[in-house]
């Protein structure tokens, strides 16, 4: 059974019909991309998965987002529980104004984990995680704002994993970084893919190859093809995903 | 030719208009200094700002402000205490809280404190607060306390114009990283975006203690007045800037030299709560 099933999933802002009945099984322990030229509605599905979108103002929904079995756009569901369950990546790092270590011990504490040595042993494991141990671990208490961007965006990394998520959504989580920066987040994705479901939205063709078992292609709100990685970029069924892929527009 | 002469001449308007603010404070500064500052030396800077005693019209006289250095600092003390959590958790409540319906309602009033000549503000405390505190603790009902509530509820829409902005530019990707993670509203509002805001809250309270220091006809109608050294907060008090308006009306050579130093040494506080707010605002740009 897979771990996300996106069923019937419309959203709107205001009358701007943004997505258009996306259906969609996202399988546990795989990384998923998103691809698709700007405006496209990837990064819409994104935030429609922990409920991000909530936040905007005038968007509406139908449809059902079913996290292991369980829609998370019932009225029962805890919005909060279900971010923590479900972790995000933003496309500019954001690391809160604070140091290093309550960066990280942020998500522990607001789901109650208190105890100094229980949260010593999530930031660091959660540091060593997102490959920025070494780099930090002597300097905890600095404050993250001052670390380089490649480095502030493996902080927001850590602090994702510190809630221990079973899903990671990234949304182009390397598009405000340099090369190298790029590099070392796309092979900490790979590394985490043996415990996390991720999903990626990526501008860079060359990314969702690089990192991805699967890649959904969307335009103007519908996902014109999904498949494996290797299958979608190798042989296309529509002629549309071609002509992006080969560069033709986007 | 001629709109390049023209040009000239409006930025020689501009120059004067920009100086003449400038021209000002320098001439207040100058005037406030030589008026006050030899009484200072003849009379010893020491007994001046030290001496417990006032009593310009006794033989002989005694010009110690003390006791209305005290009373400043008391009040403004008070209404710090009453009007920073208020003031504060109002900005976050209209910055983070409100719907638009009762923000539509609650700025144009707080703007509208803002506006409220402070006699008005004496005289509403004089015939509310008054008469109230009069009952709760006796005497005249004119005290700390009073004066404090007063000046506390005044501050309030410095204190909460400026956290409310300095909340909103707060980015709003710590909201979104912090309710990512799981954080309520709440909790995201309180332990990421309010200690975000912090340099622009702080200043807020430090231009309120400017306010509060320097204000002089509403808490004229409230505090008591007596220049001594209060022993409890149920006591009336003078502060630097009632003690200049009460007796500069009738105030002659020594004693008028002593007023005009008490307004140097309200001045010299002015400037180093701007001095303060100053370095806090530059230190949060960085």
């Amino acid at each position: 059974m897979s771990k996300l099933s996106i069923r019937n999933f419309n959203l709107y802002y205001d009358d701007f019909h943004a997505l258009k009945d996306i259906n969609m099984e996202i399988g546990e322990k795989e990384i998923t991309a998103f691809i698709g030229p700007s405006g496209c509605g990837k990064s819409s599905l994104l935030k429609s998965l922990n409920r991000m979108n909530d936040l905007v103002e005038g968007c509406s929904i139908n449809g059902e987002v079913l996290l292991d079995g369980k829609n998370i756009y019932d009225k029962d569901v805890d919005v909060n529980t279900l971010r923590k369950r479900i972790g995000m990546v933003f496309q500019k790092p954001n690391p809160f104004p604070m140091s290093i270590y309550d960066n990280i011990a942020y998500g522990p504490r607001t789901h109650n984990i208190n105890n100094k040595a229980r949260l010593d042993e999530i930031v660091e494991k959660s540091l060593r995680g997102a490959a920025i141990w070494d780099e930090v671990k002597d300097d905890l208490k600095k404050n993250a704002l001052r670390l380089s961007g490649g480095q502030q965006q493996r902080i927001c990394i850590a602090r994702a994993l510190a809630v221990e998520p079973e899903i990671l959504l990234m949304d182009e989580p390397t598009s405000a970084l340099d090369p190298i920066s790029t590099s070392k987040i796309e092979s900490l994705v790979q590394e985490l893919k043996d415990k996390y479901t991720i999903i990626i939205v990526t501008h860079n063709m060359q990314q969702a190859t690089r990192v991805s078992d699967k890649t959904a292609f969307f335009l103007s709100g519908e996902v014109i093809e999904f498949n494996d990685t290797d299958t979608l970029f190798s042989i296309p069924k529509d002629k549309r995903t071609e002509d992006y892929i080969t560069g033709r527009f986007g | 030719m001629k709109s390049k002469s023209f040009e000239g001449f409006m930025k020689i308007v501009f120059i004067i208009c920009a100086a003449t603010s400038i021209l000002a404070i320098l001439l207040i500064c100058y005037f406030i200094f030589s008026g006050g500052v030899p009484f200072i030396m003849e009379y010893g800077l020491k007994n001046f700002l030290f001496g417990n005693k006032w009593a310009p019209s006794h033989s002989p006289q005694a010009f110690g402000i003390l006791p209305m250095i005290v009373g400043s600092l008391l009040v403004t003390l008070g209404a710090i205490i009453i009007g920073v959590p208020i003031g504060v958790l109002t900005a976050t409540y209209l910055a983070k809280f409100s719907n638009k319906k009762i923000y539509r309602f609650l700025k144009p009033s707080i703007n509208l404190m803002a506006g409220i000549p402070s006699i008005v503000y004496g005289f509403f405390a004089l015939v509310v607060v008054v008469p109230v505190m009069r009952n709760l603790v006796g005497g005249t009902g004119m005290n700390i306390i009073t004066a404090s509530l007063l000046l506390g509820i005044m501050i309030l829409p410095t204190i909460i114009g400026l956290s409310e902005s300095s909340i909103r530019s707060v980015p709003e990707s710590y909201y979104e990283g912090s309710v990512g993670l799981g954080a309520s509203h709440e909790r995201a509002v309180m332990t990421v975006i309010l200690p975000a805001a912090k340099s622009g809250i702080i200043s807020s309270v430090i231009l309120g203690i400017g306010r509060a220091i320097g204000e002089t006809m509403a808490v004229i109608l409230v505090a008591g007045n007596q220049p001594r050294i209060p022993s409890s907060l149920t006591q009336g008090v003078r502060t630097l800037t009632t003690n200049i308006v009460l007796e500069m009306g009738y105030a002659a050579e020594a004693h008028r030299e002593a007023l005009i130093a008490t307004a140097v040494v309200l001045f010299v506080f002015i400037l180093l709560i701007n001095g303060i707010f100053l370095i806090i605002k530059r230190r949060a740009m960085n």
